[in-house]
């Protein structure tokens, strides 16, 4: 549970997609003019999230990692390409449910929902947690189960969708001082993060 | 040869390289743009390799233009952009080994550079191989060009090398009795946005001026 | 042709997944053995680096220095058993991934550096922002720091990044693991910049980098202690 906790707060505020890793600014900064497009992009591409990262999971340790399917055999190389179409069929997918359910919200995210495929946030998610079931795991990034997946998800939709509100004011272009502000957000989360390993090791 | 070089194929490639540039005029592709720059040598490989994944991706899909289905249209673009970008990961892992560790999971995000989709859809798909690959080219060496830039500035404050070879002298720094030290701010990602920002900027006033 | 009839798209989609999946299933295998010989080589690089021996041009100079420092890659549990002697070199501690070391799986790099024996043990832990990692060699008492070398997955760059540089791993050569003859715990650690107070066993931290510096810290003492059944056998 804690190892959970520490990992949502940690890819919220640490290792959030836009400001640590500049993923996703492309779409981020055009929709980021306006909060309700904003936020509505930002449900989708969570959304999105919340389901490929998981099924990228299970591909990846289930289907392409070593000795998976025939034994000595390491499909890895195809995970690129398996990523990305996992990813395109789900964007197809909440395109037509948004199309069905909030025709005001399709017209005003235009073209940038279907763009949500090459939102590099999403394939970010996916190989960043591709990386991370190889690691140590007794760090806080360490993804080793569909439940650590769904929260690294959830964590890194919701740091995508709250970084348009800082700026909303502010000219709609993402400036370097909301850097400096999430970061100084980001060192004491990073404490949390470090002191609830500790309590969990003991 | 002539027609190999008409002018409007010398315009599909120079375009983008200053008018039309990916980053400094669409701002498309920055995110890696930002992530990989802190030292020139990541950047100049990060550069390299989508430009020949832009240019072949373009080729390929301006061959199959014409036998696409267009409801699967986004997928196969995509497919054929993943296959290459695999491609140059593996490559890369082999023969590059230390850059591939630098550029991580940069390389895999290759996929999603929105110039790459941006080219394919826009140009591949209503244009013949040959032009579609210098569109391609010089699509990525706009992209590239200013990648370089920010990784030459990053490296040269931040580090005082270049390529990992000593540019400013050791002994100019404080510790060594000198006036000189290294601009930490410049290692930090933020900093990436302020030069392109500064790139952006200057690019613009000087085009401006010339419209003018 | 109609491209837009059902059968059309399908048996398009088909031959494409077909093609693209042999042509990288091809690339993959034949770029296979290369790639793992960088892994390889990288990590017998950092043993070198930790033994002080770095700057090795070339994959051949590397392999060469390896083969003729490194004498044994071992594997011993926690009370300082030999699980594998690892005569072999590269098949048994070598093969051991830095995630899979626990009390009955540690790997020993048995190394001889000039005439003398020197033995590298391998230490994970947690930095500011991600994981790190290194290893520590020791003279053949196992009570004196030869040198030692340590990498990291993201700190700060310019602060806790400089963990990574030659000059702060210099500072452990010579020093002291434990702080009495007694032996009994490991007494190396990192403290803060400009706090040591005991130089035999203390080396001094990071500027700017607390976290950092505490993670190193905990990495390199809890690091040796797992080896301190060996330890005491070696100087029993």
């Amino acid at each position: 549970m804690e190892q959970m906790l520490s990992l949502f707060v940690r890819s919220i505020f640490v290792d959030n997609m836009i400001f640590a890793f500049f993923l996703g600014m492309c779409s981020y900064l055009a929709v980021s003019k306006n909060v309700k497009t904003a936020l509505g992009l930002g449900i989708a591409v969570t959304f999105v999230l919340l389901i490929t990262v998981p099924v990228d999971y299970l591909l990846q340790t289930k289907v392409l990692g070593p000795d998976c399917i025939i034994e000595g055999v390491d499909l890895s190389f195809l995970s690129f390409i398996l990523f990305i179409a996992v990813i395109a069929g789900m964007v197809q997918l909440v395109e037509m449910i948004v199309e069905r359910f909030s025709p005001s919200l399709y017209a005003a995210l235009g073209i940038f929902l279907p763009l949500i495929a090459v939102n590099c946030a999403i394939m970010g998610a996916s190989l960043f947690m591709q990386q991370r079931i190889g690691m140590d795991p007794n760090s806080s990034q360490y993804i080793g189960g569909v439940g650590d997946a769904i929260v690294y998800a959830l964590g890194s939709g919701v740091g995508w969708l709250t970084c348009p509100s800082p700026c909303k004011d502010s000219a709609s272009r993402l400036s370097p001082w909301d850097l400096w502000l999430w970061h100084s957000c980001a060192s004491p989360a990073s404490a949390f993060n470090l002191k609830s390993r500790k309590t969990s090791a003991q | 040869m002539s027609k190999l070089f008409s002018k409007e194929n010398q315009e599909v490639f120079t375009g983008p390289l200053n008018l039309n540039n990916p980053v400094a005029v669409q701002v498309l592709g920055i995110c890696s743009a930002l992530a990989v720059t802190s030292q020139l040598e990541p950047s100049i490989v990060m550069g390299l390799s989508v430009t020949v994944i832009t240019a072949f991706a373009n080729v390929i899909i301006s061959l199959l233009r014409k036998t696409i289905p267009n409801r699967i249209r986004i997928i196969v673009q995509l497919v054929v952009v993943a296959t290459l970008v695999t491609l140059v990961s593996q490559i890369l892992k082999a023969f590059a080994y230390d850059v591939s560790v630098q550029l991580s999971v940069y390389v895999g995000l290759i996929i999603t550079n929105c110039i790459l989709m941006g080219r394919l859809e826009a140009f591949a798909m209503q244009n013949g191989p040959w032009a579609s690959f210098l569109d391609g080219i010089g699509s990525g060496l706009g992209y590239a060009w200013i990648l370089v830039a920010v990784g030459f500035v990053r490296e040269l404050l931040g580090a005082g090398t270049l390529l990992g070879f000593r540019i400013i002298p050791e002994s100019f720094y404080v510790e060594n009795g000198g006036c000189y030290v290294n601009n930490g701010m410049m290692t930090m990602p933020a900093m990436a946005l302020i030069i392109v920002g500064c790139i952006i900027w200057a690019h613009r006033a000087y085009n401006d001026r010339k419209a003018k | 042709m109609n491209t837009n009839s059902n059968t059309y798209t399908i048996a398009y989609a088909s031959i494409m997944v077909v093609v693209v999946a042999f042509l990288l299933a091809f690339v993959s295998s034949a770029l296979k053995p290369t790639q793992d010989k960088n892994v390889e080589l990288d990590k017998k690089k950092q043993i070198l680096a930790a033994l002080n021996i770095r700057d090795l041009a070339g994959t051949e100079a590397v392999e060469q220095k390896y083969d003729e420092v490194v004498n044994a890659d071992m594997i011993i549990n926690a009370k300082g058993d030999t699980l594998n002697a690892g005569a072999d070199k590269d098949q048994a501690g070598f093969r051991v991934e830095t995630k899979d070391i626990s009390a009955e799986s540690l790997p020993l790099y048995v190394c001889k550096v000039g005439d003398d024996v020197k033995y590298v043990v391998p230490v994970s832990g947690r930095g500011l922002w991600g994981g790190l990692w290194g290893y520590v060699a020791l003279d053949a008492d196992c009570k004196t720091v030869f040198g030692a070398y340590f990498s990291h997955e993201s700190e700060t760059a310019g602060l806790g990044a400089l963990l990574a540089e030659q000059k702060f791993q210099d500072l452990f050569k010579g020093k002291q693991v434990f702080a009495d003859s007694a032996a009994a715990s490991v007494a190396l650690t990192i403290v803060k910049k400009g706090q040591v107070k005991h130089p035999e066993y203390e080396v001094d931290g990071l500027t700017g980098a607390t976290l950092t510096t505490n993670g190193a810290a905990a990495m390199v003492n809890e690091g040796l202690q797992n080896y301190i059944g060996f330890f005491q056998t070696v100087n029993k």
